[in-house]
């Protein structure tokens, strides 16, 4: 996305870069503007974990808080409050911007097919939609056999506080063309699994990952009941390191899934 | 045995604050139609009748199990005693 506005001119030296984000996405522009000289303004929901905003002001960027009721959807909309206010400011826009599916068409689908030329499955999890809508159209191209499947956090009812239906969110990179199936997962079930993935694997992976293995899971399970071979890859969003003030590792399941509640868990 | 539809917190003023209703049918349009009989409004707010095509309101989900139903049959998805709906607002998620 940022070489996307550098090419087009939108993005010049001294540039401020102005993104809605839960945490993630703004840690790796963050970076990203460190080394290439911009400066950073983060929206966030206020009920994200703490590390989310200690690494963001490790990179020196910027973070406006937007409020907990309503989670990402209140950061998308403060933000394009303050980019109305700011018409020099760029704002990348994620949840719109096609070089974020562009990436993962480019990159992450090549890479998983090259990895793993059996693959019957791909699962990601869903937030502004990029990462399945790049890899949902490599695969329709190249293999379209490859069923395609969401993985999308549920929040408790906090996160869905809107004061009416229409002012909920589809990102409009979304293309559901693009996707085979779609599975809600809420913070107890991801919170089991990457305890599973602790015990079983040795990986250390945050709570987005949990959704997405438990998605992948239950498609195995169908599969396995189906009789049909199954090759499924998973994306491994990130480590657990953002998520150790949450209890998601060593507190017990209830009490994590208490305070979880009220989070922009994923 | 019934089918549990858990209803979001934006609609439970048709429920009468109730988190969950139970209800009947084979499929979702079924459960939707007899859940209606017992709290009136709720259906339109759900699903969008206009052209005589029913069909999920644009920021409203629906899962059966946890599996979104716009990929396996919307409102004719079947359901079955046991099964639990979800109905939720779309909002932006995920870890970005």
């Amino acid at each position: 996305m940022i070489r996307a506005a550098e090419a087009d001119g939108r993005l010049r030296p001294g540039s401020t870069i102005l993104e809605p984000t839960s945490g993630n996405t703004g840690i790796s522009l963050a970076m990203a503007a460190k080394v290439r000289g911009y400066r950073l303004v983060c929206v966030m929901p206020e009920n994200t974990s703490i590390e989310r905003r200690q690494i963001l002001a490790m990179w020196g960027a910027e973070i406006v808080s937007s409020p907990a009721a309503g989670g990402s959807n209140e950061a998308v909309r403060v933000a394009k409050e303050i980019a109305a206010d700011h018409p020099d400011w760029v704002m990348l826009y994620q949840y719109g911007n096609p070089a974020n599916a562009e990436a993962h068409y480019r990159t992450t689908g090549p890479e998983i097919l090259a990895d793993l030329p059996t693959v019957t499955h791909v699962v990601a999890g869903l937030g502004t939609t990029g990462t399945l809508m790049g890899i949902g159209r490599f695969f329709r191209e190249h293999k379209p056999e490859v069923q395609i499947i969401a993985a999308e956090p549920r929040y408790g009812e906090l996160v869905y506080g809107l004061r009416n239906l229409d002012e909920g969110f589809v990102p409009e990179l979304y293309d559901p063309s693009l996707v085979d199936r779609r599975f809600s997962v809420g913070a107890r079930d991801s919170v089991r699994r990457v305890r599973e993935l602790l015990e079983r694997e040795g990986i250390f992976a945050g709570l987005s990952t949990g959704a997405i293995v438990h998605a992948a899971m239950a498609q195995a399970q169908r599969s396995l009941k189906a009789g049909e071979p199954a090759d499924i890859a998973f994306i491994i969003c990130d480590a657990g390191w953002k998520y150790l003030s949450t209890g998601a590792y060593n507190t017990d399941l209830d009490t994590t899934e208490d305070f979880l509640d009220t989070q922009v868990w994923a | 045995m019934a089918v549990e539809v858990r209803i979001p917190t934006i609609l439970r003023t048709y429920t009468g604050g109730e988190k969950a209703v139970s209800g009947q049918g084979s499929t979702l349009a079924e459960l939707f139609d007899d859940v209606e009989g017992r709290h009136p409004g709720l259906r339109a707010r759900i699903v969008d009748e206009k052209d005589s095509t029913a069909a999920l309101r644009r920021f409203v989900n629906v899962y059966v199990n946890d599996e979104d139903v716009r990929f396996s049959g919307g409102l004719s998805s079947p359901v079955a005693d046991g099964d639990v709906v979800v109905v939720l607002p779309a909002v932006a998620g995920g870890a970005l």
